[in-house]
Formats: structure tokens, C-alpha cells, sequence
């Protein structure tokens, strides 16, 4: 078994509103920082064992199915590493 | 008499009134905790509002994985009435036992205030007879605005799936009426068989004069007069 670390990231679909990257939006404006929009998401590390990298990376994929993103609103994308 | 399952899990706040309402209702109402709910023997189940687990992740996510989604989803294909308030709608979506999903307001806000909806469909244990009414309730939430693909909310409008739209008081569905930027203003719907029933306003925050309003009475009497007439059984064939 060797350590991995998985990165997944999620973000809303184009198609769903970002009513708080909207406010962000809004808040680097009233700063004088000229934006012309933003999208916010979340990253979740997870570090976990695996026999191989194949497998890391369908447990991470797992991850990211049953638990931390809703495929009725959001995407998300995998990265993961050997540590 | 009507026995009643209200799930508690860990950040749940409405379980107590839901228990209060049921009882000025006549049922009988047990509070269950959601790590070893066992729903069997009782008539139907209550998914009540709250946090739980803080809404981390996304609201209702760590719940729907909590040994009570699979007895829920037991229940259900018995064909129980199961109605989720609030968080207990976020919840429900997230299970899956009801299309889409609830996402912030629009308007970016968390909306605390009285809202008037219209039934659309008395095809439900909770909504028998009410068909038409306009119903004023309290709402408290900062993720409401159900959303869906096309496809899906085509086919729960021709199924007749939903089964509150918010509207002003006259029954006028109109986007000042819609608190949270919800999809055609829905406010509550069902799943195909019409036994699980989710929305957004709070029943038991008004069921009696005190608290200002009674409307969220009526649909508990409906759930308690469905148990007579066997629209819960109709609903369910």
C-alpha cells in the first residue's frame, strides 16, 4: 500500500447560478478591482492508501460521486499523487 | 391513532415542533434518532428543518448517507407518506427519493419570512382536499431555489409532481411572489407516486393561532384524514 493525496474539486455546472461568486463579484468591484465574473467552488484533500495509482484514483473518483458532489448542480475533477 | 416518525439528526432544530403539531393534529409523534431509526410500524415519517451537520459539504449531504436515508428509502418503496420540511426537502433531494436539487437563493440572502403558496395537486397524503388553497407559511432558509434540468422539471410538471408553487395572496404566481429564485416558483413537490412529499415553508411553525398562522395545520390534518379516506394507498397504485 503506498500513500496518495487526491484533490478534488468542485465547482458548480456553467448551467447552475453562483449567487456567492456573484457577491464576490461584487465585493473585489467595491474594492476597484475591475472583474468580470466570478465562480466559486470547493477543494477537498483527501490522503488515503492505495496498491496503486489506477486504484487511488477510482477511489478518489468515488469520492467525488457518492459524497462530494451533487451531479444534479456540480462537476468535478480529479487529481491525485503519490506522496 | 396516526403514528408519526420525526427523524433528529445531529443539527436538526424542528424536530420538537413537528412532535407539538402532530400531537394538536391527533397523531402520535416519536422522535427517532437517525443512527438506528427503525420506521417500521409507524404510518409515515417526518424529515424535519435544521442544519445538520452544519449544511458542510452541501445542505443535506452527510445526512443522506446517515443509516436513515436507507430505512427512508425502505419506507418508501412500501409506499409510506414522507414529508421533508425545509432541510428535511434538502435532504430528501440529495437521497434521491425527489427530483433535482435546492441551491442558494438567488438573491443571495437567507430569506426568513412569511410566504403564500398555491396547492397544485391533492394527489399527496399531505395535500388531500386542498387542492387550489392558499396556504400562508413561514419560510427560513438560505438554500431554496430548487433547480433541475429541462427534461426533469418538464416531466414533474406533465406528472403533476408539483405540488406548491409560491404566489402571492391571491393565488398569482409572479417573481416578486418567489422568496428564493426557485424554478417556476416551486415551493414543494413530489415524487412519482405522490407519497413523498418535500417543501420548503415550515407546516409546524404555524399550527395554532399563538404562532400566527394555522395553515400548516391543514396539511397535517390531511395527513391524518388520508389514513381514513386510503389516499395514501390511491396515491400510491
Amino acid at each position: 500500500m503506498t500513500g496518495y493525496v487526491a484533490t478534488i474539486r468542485v465547482r458548480p455546472k456553467a448551467e447552475i447560478r453562483d449567487p456567492q461568486g456573484e457577491a464576490v463579484a461584487g465585493a473585489l468591484r467595491s474594492l476597484g478591482v475591475d472583474v468580470d465574473s466570478v465562480r466559486t467552488g470547493k477543494e477537498i484533500v483527501v490522503r488515503f492508501s492505495a496498491d496503486d495509482l489506477p486504484e487511488a484514483s477510482a477511489k478518489a473518483r468515488q469520492m467525488g460521486d457518492e459524497l462530494l458532489a451533487n451531479p444534479v448542480i456540480e462537476e468535478f475533477a480529479v487529481e491525485v499523487a503519490a506522496e | 391513532m396516526l403514528k408519526v416518525a420525526v427523524l433528529r439528526f445531529p443539527g436538526t432544530w424542528s424536530e420538537t415542533d413537528f412532535a407539538h403539531a402532530l400531537e394538536l393534529v391527533g397523531a402520535q409523534a416519536d422522535i427517532l434518532w437517525h443512527a438506528d431509526a427503525d420506521l417500521r410500524g409507524y404510518d409515515a415519517a417526518i424529515v424535519p428543518g435544521g442544519f445538520t451537520y452544519g449544511d458542510y459539504l452541501r445542505a443535506g449531504a452527510i445526512a443522506a448517507i446517515s443509516p436513515a436515508a436507507g430505512e427512508l428509502r425502505r419506507a418508501d418503496r412500501e409506499g409510506m407518506p414522507i414529508l421533508g420540511s425545509c432541510n428535511g426537502f434538502q435532504i430528501l433531494c440529495e437521497i434521491g427519493l425527489l427530483p433535482g436539487a435546492l441551491v442558494r437563493n438567488r438573491q443571495g440572502e437567507f430569506r426568513c419570512d412569511w410566504v403564500h403558496m398555491r396547492v397544485e395537486s391533492d394527489r399527496t397524503p399531505f395535500t388531500g382536499g386542498l387542492r387550489g388553497e392558499i396556504l400562508r407559511m413561514p419560510i427560513a432558509h438560505g438554500e431554496g431555489c430548487w433547480v433541475a434540468d429541462d427534461r426533469t422539471l418538464a416531466r414533474i410538471e406533465t406528472n403533476g409532481q408539483v405540488v406548491f408553487r409560491y404566489t402571492d395572496a391571491r393565488g398569482a404566481a409572479s417573481l416578486e411572489s418567489n422568496p428564493n429564485g426557485s424554478t417556476a416558483n416551486i415551493a414543494g413537490l413530489a415524487n412519482e407516486n405522490g407519497n413523498v412529499v418535500g417543501l420548503m415553508p415550515h407546516p409546524e411553525r404555524c399550527s395554532e393561532e399563538l404562532l400566527g398562522g394555522t395553515d400548516g395545520r391543514r396539511v397535517l390534518e390531511a395527513l391524518t384524514a388520508s389514513r381514513h379516506t386510503g389516499m395514501v394507498s390511491a396515491s400510491v397504485q
